[in-house]
């Protein structure tokens, strides 16, 4: 077999591994509750259970998936828009956009005696998508349009740096957001109901099908700016499109779910450490990679200390950083390795 | 000159505030393969992106007799390759998926790859002997065997003017011979090949020279002219000379 047929084999395998553990994550999510484990076909017989697990453990472990797959996706467009393998989806400013979006809602609607909950969830989210999509635009502002990676990079962290230095300064004037904000800031899969696993699957489709019509601008870009204008592409179209499904990805994402790390920046390494592919093939299996990783995170968020429940993100930067630490280590091995 | 391939007429280029070429004109035969060289920091690279069409410039830039600047991205793609200086590789890619990037111009927009494209990639796989890694990926390779499989890249767009700027990096001297039969070969098929190149032996065996200095061309004419040698000894304040050996010109540092 070729070389060629062997990389495809694997990539097709990938998929199917990663269909495989979505599935057994599904019913691990399903039957995962403050009381343990218990298994979603007893639960199919008591009416009460079952509502718990229609309502609340399927929406929440199917918008992790959801919410996984959008940060995997946009990880993967980041990383080859920055040509830069530890480029992640919150590079725009757009995670911290979204936390000023919502620190500004809780000041504005939280306290209010007249917010009802439903309202609350939803200015919320939309405070939260707003505030993403806002720092991406102020980043764009910044670096004048697209047309330099490297200008893009660097207004983006220093919209990240203000925005969120402007966010701890609204919880500084107004401490009872604080508990709130942590919520947001650490990470909650807690809050997807139907409508917002709907929303994030609607988008992930668009997106999905945007990035793939995209990726070859990816795969010329990785050979170089000069390369990929030489081949025709026209760059400064194709760069804005590509920032705005980035922008959206994470911002439903980031709206719906909170902050959460390194999903985005871990899944496009992942999928590489199995199968070296093009672009086209990366963004959908980083996209499956993101939903697995971030779902399997929230059952183990979830069953680790239950009835206890853990930040979904403080257990993704758990996971996440011990996996940065071990890719650095195995590259450093390499590069002494290559050197004797 | 008749048939040009490319030519400018009054181009003017600058990086930041800094002019960097003065005032080119110069005509490039077709089916010819010209080369471009100069000591360090005489324009060779901002020259030749000006005729890629990759900085902006004033003044005219013309491509097989059209404007540069009306030609369409894709028109000009599948007219005109470019092969450039250090050019960033992606490690995941596969060879051939590196190689087939150069028929992006020939493919609709959400198109497969053709059986021509199929063809046309596997011929400069093999040209330039990188068939047989078709399947590894660009980070399993040497730098020179990246060389290699960038060189096939250009090559696969099968465009009537090729631009290289520094091919040679990294290559070995059998393989830069295979390079100079893969240029010959394309020459001989009627492309027109120009390339940027510091290594003035390999140089001299091009058709023409472009001899320039502080961004202008001092001189422009055949490899074997001793008028060329004479320019060419004087851009580099006659520390090279030129002499003839074995049946070829070698420039040797005095």
């Amino acid at each position: 077999m070729t070389d060629i047929g062997r990389q495809a084999r694997r990539a097709n395998r990938l998929v199917l591994g990663l269909l495989l553990l979505g599935t057994l994550l599904l019913l691990a999510g399903a039957s995962v509750g403050s009381t343990g484990l218990e298994s979603v076909f007893n639960a199919m017989r008591d009416p009460v259970a079952w509502q718990i697990v229609r309502d609340i453990r399927l929406p929440r472990t199917l918008g992790a998936w959801a919410a996984g797959a959008l940060l995997g996706l946009a990880g993967a467009l980041a990383q080859g828009l920055f040509r830069n393998p530890l480029a992640d989806p919150y590079l725009l400013g757009s995670a911290s956009g979204a936390s000023l979006g919502v620190a500004l809602a809780l000041v504005g609607l939280g306290v209010s005696p007249f917010a009802t909950g439903w309202w609350l969830r939803f200015g919320l989210t939309g405070a939260a998508f707003a505030g993403a999509v806002l720092a991406v635009l102020l980043t764009l502002l910044l670096s004048r349009g697209v047309q330099h990676t490297l200008r893009l990079l660097l207004a983006g962290v220093i919209v990240g740096v203000v925005l969120g230095a402007m966010t701890s300064l609204v919880m500084l004037l107004d401490p009872e957001v604080m508990q709130s904000m942590q919520a947001f800031m650490l990470g909650s899969t807690g809050f997807i109901g139907w409508v917002a696993w709907l929303v994030m699957v609607g988008v992930w489709v668009f997106c999905a099908v945007v990035a793939w019509m995209l990726s070859p601008v990816l795969d010329g870009l990785s050979l170089g700016e000069a390369t990929a204008i030489s081949l025709g592409l026209p760059l400064a179209r194709l760069r804005l499109a590509l920032v705005a499904t980035l922008a959206l990805a994470t911002g439903t994402a980031v709206a719906q779910t909170g902050l959460i790390a390194f999903v985005g920046l871990a899944a496009p390494h992942l999928v590489r450490s199995v199968t070296k592919t093009t672009h086209r093939r990366l963004v959908g299996l980083s996209s499956l990679m993101g939903g697995v990783l971030l779902m399997g995170a929230d059952v183990l968020a979830r069953g680790l200390l239950a009835p206890q429940e853990l930040p979904v993100g403080v257990l993704t930067a758990v996971l996440g950083g011990g996996y940065l630490l071990w890719l650095m280590h195995r590259s450093t091995s390499y590069a002494n390795g290559a050197s004797l | 000159m008749k048939n040009a391939a490319v030519s400018a007429v009054n181009v003017t280029a600058s990086l930041g505030n800094v002019e960097i070429l003065h005032d080119i004109c110069l005509q490039l035969p077709a089916g010819r393969w010209t080369s471009i060289v100069g000591p360090n920091g005489a324009g060779k690279s901002t020259l030749l992106k000006v005729l890629a069409g990759l900085l902006p410039y004033t003044g005219c830039v013309s491509l097989l007799g059209q404007a540069l600047q009306n030609l369409p991205g894709k028109v000009r793609a599948r007219q005109l390759a470019w092969l450039g200086q250090s050019e960033g590789t992606s490690d995941d890619l596969t060879v051939w998926d590196v190689a087939m990037l150069g028929r992006l111009p020939h493919q609709a927009w959400l198109g497969a790859p053709s059986a021509a494209d199929h063809a046309a990639v596997e011929q400069a796989l093999r040209a330039t002997q990188a068939w047989d890694w078709r399947g590894r990926s660009l980070g399993a390779l040497s730098g020179g065997e990246r060389q290699r499989v960038l060189l096939a890249r250009a090559l696969a767009v099968q465009a009537q003017v090729l631009l290289m700027d520094e091919p040679l990096a990294n290559l070995d001297p059998p393989h830069q011979a295979d390079w100079l039969a893969v240029v010959r070969q394309f020459v001989g098929q009627g492309t027109t090949v120009v390339s940027v190149l510091h290594e003035l032996s390999m140089a001299l065996h091009a058709d023409e020279m472009v001899i320039m200095r502080a961004g202008e061309v001092t001189h422009q004419g055949s490899s074997t002219e001793p008028a060329t040698h004479l320019a060419l000894q004087a851009v580099f304040d006659q520390r090279v000379r030129i002499h003839a050996m074995a049946d070829q010109w070698v420039a040797l540092p005095v």
